[in-house]
């Protein structure tokens, strides 16, 4: 018990850094803040795993250790279960006038007719009842509360299963996500994800083949007073292809209700702009074409974004910069954004001519822009120039350098897609380890004796007490009562 | 429509701290009376000798009256009013928990929601849950003497919420809309009341035992002052134990339920989100508390420190991380 305890303790305190501290599994872009802010601390902390809590040797070193004497606690209390189980009441104490829970009285009824009210009444409480009896004294013992133990067993037992149903699910399932611009698809394979972690016995030629175009996106926003802004819903119209060759069907994908298929489960988590740009280099062709996908920064959904031109002659070209659904501008000339509807959206970009830097054989985000080669476009008075563009709107880059063309506006939707097999098992653990807690909270295991003895002037002695194996009872109540029901009810009879 | 509703839920919620605050003078006055009350002999833990034949030994909740029994034997007079004092309190805290009660479905109303979306709907929630449980168990196991310490918990956590956190109705964001998050916040609620009073209880456990100590080492002590009026430090331990055995297997469902929730909105069961992380802490220290009360050295008061850590995970979560938090679950406007 005490190994059991501070096991209990260790894990509760190891759990707390990684709320404090941000986490890479919940929060990658709150860790490369944490990094910026910290440089002195980061090392250290990537050595000890801090970004990584939950799956560090440390934290895993206290559950594993939790588990084993979890289950060594379980197997020998089994044991002494089984036999506690099969044994009879336990022999009454000789002196039953040490326990607190006590009560006595004299009876003119004769030894054998108190016996028997005594053992009905315990037997119809369910107690399992053994009765020792001698000269001129029996004595009935009786026992209940049996399945406490039991309870208590099924408890820890499942906590065993939940959590090795938690570590088979995520080692035979993935996670991924993937952002989707509406009138596109995604089709399930894995270049299609953004981010895909498989639990280690997962194969990727498992991936369920279904596929579906998200062909709409609706958001509804309060649009006034008090907590104007915030989305009421939002949803996206699917068109599903459960296995290639099967017919499409439609299926709203809303926040709180995924699409499953296949055990593959795809829910919606967030959504966003992608303003269509065109890019022209200096020469008129068009060196890009497309929906860009911005992230939201706040509630308000101002969005960042890069474009990038490749293609452009004769420099590479670049843009960064933010999205504003509904723009207005502050008295120093800063756009900011009203309202997440579009409703007078505006791109301001600072736009760069030079290298990318995309030969270099280091993967880029295609959410960054390396800059270390590229020279920003400038206004005359040598500062980055602010292109600021309408729907509709072109703007040229001056010295033939090219222009950008913001055509118009597409919902995106940020999807996560997982599988977890098996994930029932943890579920139903739960479930067993709320019954066994039930079981091993409420029922008290207790214990009661009823000493009849015929005394020599011709009465009866009767003395009852009880005993409760775990604190927390009141048997005191239950001998109160247990008195009530056995005593006399002529009042001659009370001394 | 909603306008009114609001303006309901508010006119409800303000009247319910003031009852709430009635009710603690009445159970100060009530405690107060008893100052002059001087007792000669230890009454704790009724005497178990069965020096009557036909005695059969008092229950716990006897025990409490007995203990007041014998100390009526001083001032008979101030006892009687004493004890209407505490009649009052229990009358207007009943009256308030009704109160809370419109305040908290006025304001579901005025949403067309369940109301627990912003800090001040989860506090005035809160405090529903935790008189209601008080009074379950002032039904049960007669606890009134929890009573000031009750609602000198209530009038505090209404206040700051009416003062400090109050917002007007707002919709809920999508994520919300779930019946698992009803399952979930409910379960919560109620567990969370059964911690507080449990929490509330060990305090006082904690106080009496101390006191107790005291008298049993200097027997000279007149035996004075409202702890006195409490009963035994023994009976305070089982209530204490008995709100935290039901509080306990509740947040075990409620985290499971917010699991299935989680599961539902973001596709994992288990992030471990800040808020996440403080659920499971919590859940372990009172795992730890039960454990502590079955192992020797740790029972009683250790155990009780336990379960007041675990209750201070508990509050942290609720304040801590809603202010300071990230994550997912800072949806909680403050
Ligand atoms: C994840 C780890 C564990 C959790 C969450 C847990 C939880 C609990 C809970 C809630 C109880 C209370 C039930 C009651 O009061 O009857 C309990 C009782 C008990 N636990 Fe654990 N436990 C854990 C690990 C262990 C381990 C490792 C051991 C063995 C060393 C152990 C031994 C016991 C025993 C003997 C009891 C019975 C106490 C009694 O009779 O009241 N537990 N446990």
């Amino acid at each position: 018990m005490r190994t059991a305890l501070i096991l209990l303790f260790l894990l509760a305190i190891a759990a707390i850094p990684g709320s404090l501290i941000p986490q890479q599994r919940v929060d990658p872009s709150a860790v490369s803040l944490w990094r910026q802010s910290h440089p002195r601390l980061a090392p250290f902390f990537d050595r000890i795993g801090m970004f990584h809590v939950y799956s560090s040797v440390w934290f895993s070193a206290i559950y594993l250790l939790l588990m084993m004497s979890l289950v060594g606690c379980i197997i020998p209390r089994t044991r002494v279960y089984a036999k506690a189980f099969r044994a009879r009441p336990p022999a009454a104490p000789r002196n039953l006038r040490r326990f607190s829970a006590y009560a006595t009285w004299t009876s003119s009824l004769p030894p054998a007719v108190e016996l028997q009210r005594a053992r009905e009444l315990l037997t119809r409480q369910r107690r399992r009842v053994e009765i020792v009896e001698t000269d001129d004294t029996s004595v009935v013992s009786a026992e209940k509360g049996y399945l406490r133990e039991a309870g208590n067993l099924l408890f820890h037992c499942s906590v065993v299963v939940v959590l090795v149903g938690v570590a088979a699910t995520s080692l035979l399932g993935f996670k991924g996500t993937s952002a989707v611009v509406a009138g596109d698809g995604f089709s399930n394979t894995l270049p299609q994800y953004d981010q895909f972690t498989p639990g280690a016995w997962f194969k990727s030629n498992d991936l369920a083949p279904f596929s579906f175009a998200v062909t709409a996106f609706h958001v509804a926003y309060k649009r006034k007073g008090e907590g104007a802004g915030i989305p009421l819903n939002f949803d996206a119209d699917l068109a599903v292809t459960d296995h290639p060759g099967a017919r499409p069907h439609a299926y709203d994908l809303r926040v709180n209700h995924p699409l499953t298929v296949d055990g593959t489960s795809v829910f919606l988590v967030g959504h966003g702009y992608a303003p269509s740009i065109t890019v022209r280099d200096g020469t008129g062709n068009v060196a890009f074409s497309g929906a860009v996908i911005f992230l939201p920064q706040d509630s308000s959904l101002v969005s960042f974004g890069v474009i990038k031109a490749p293609d452009a002659q004769p420099a590479q070209l670049g843009f960064e910069g933010y999205f504003f659904p509904t723009a207005a501008i502050t008295p120093n000339g800063q756009p900011y954004s009203t309202f997440p509807a579009p409703n007078n959206p505006v791109l301001s970009l600072i736009g760069y001519h030079g290298n990318l830097g995309l030969n270099t054989g280091i993967p880029q985000s295609v959410y960054a822009l390396d800059k270390s080669r590229l020279t920003a476009v400038t206004s005359p008075d040598g500062r980055p120039r602010p292109l600021l563009l309408k729907v509709g709107q072109t703007i040229t880059l001056g010295d033939h350098m090219g222009s950008i063309t913001f055509d118009g506006l597409k919902p995106w939707v940020q999807l996560q897609i997982s599988q977890e097999p098996g994930k029932i098992i943890p579920l139903i653990g739960v479930l067993l380890a709320i019954t066994g807690l039930l079981l091993s909270l409420l029922i008290r295991p207790r214990r009661t004796w009823v000493r009849i003895r015929q005394h020599h002037d011709g009465k009866t002695h009767i003395e009852i007490a009880a005993l409760d194996r775990v604190a927390g009872g009141d048997p005191r109540t239950h001998i109160d009562r247990l008195a009530a029901a056995l005593r006399p009810t002529t009042p001659e009879e009370h001394p | 429509m909603t306008q009114t509703f609001a303006q309901v839920s508010n006119q409800a919620i303000y009247s319910a701290t003031i009852v709430y605050a009635l009710a603690m003078v009445a159970h100060v006055v009530e405690w107060a009376m008893g100052r002059q009350v001087t007792v000669e002999t230890t009454t704790t833990n009724t005497a178990t000798e069965p020096a009557m034949v036909g005695a059969s030994v008092a229950s716990v909740d006897s025990a409490a009256t007995t203990t007041l029994a014998t100390q009526q034997t001083g001032t008979h007079h101030d006892d009687e009013r004493s004890d209407r004092f505490g009649r009052i309190g229990l009358s207007l805290t009943v009256l308030g928990m009704l109160l809370n009660l419109v305040g908290v479905i006025g304001r579901g109303l005025a949403a067309h929601r369940v109301p627990w979306g912003s800090m001040y709907e989860f506090s005035i929630t809160g405090c529903l849950a935790v008189s209601a449980v008080y009074l379950f168990l002032v039904r049960r196991y007669h606890v009134r003497w929890l009573g000031l310490l009750v609602t000198a918990f209530l009038v505090t956590v209404l206040g700051i919420a009416v003062v400090l956190l109050y917002r007007p109705v707002e919709p809920l964001v999508p994520a919300l809309h779930s019946y698992w998050l009803a399952i979930h916040v409910s379960a919560a609620a109620v567990a969370g009341g059964a911690y507080t009073v449990g929490a509330l209880a060990s305090v006082l456990y904690l106080v009496r035992h101390r006191a107790e100590t005291k008298a049993r080492a200097n027997p000279g002590l007149p035996q004075t002052g409202f702890l006195w009026r409490t009963p035994p430090a023994e009976s305070i331990d089982r209530v204490a134990y008995r709100v935290h055995a039901f509080a306990f297997p509740l947040w075990t469902f409620a985290v499971m339920a917010g699991a299935i929730w989680a599961q539902y909105a973001w596709g994992r069961f288990w992030g471990w989100d800040p808020k996440e992380v403080w659920a499971f802490i919590t859940w372990v220290a009172y795992a730890a508390y039960l454990h502590a009360r079955a192992t020797a050295g740790w029972r009683g008061r250790a155990a009780a420190y336990v379960a007041l850590v675990g209750y201070a995970t508990f509050l942290f979560n609720f304040v801590g991380i809603n202010l300071f938090g990230s994550g997912l679950h800072s949806y909680a406007g403050v």
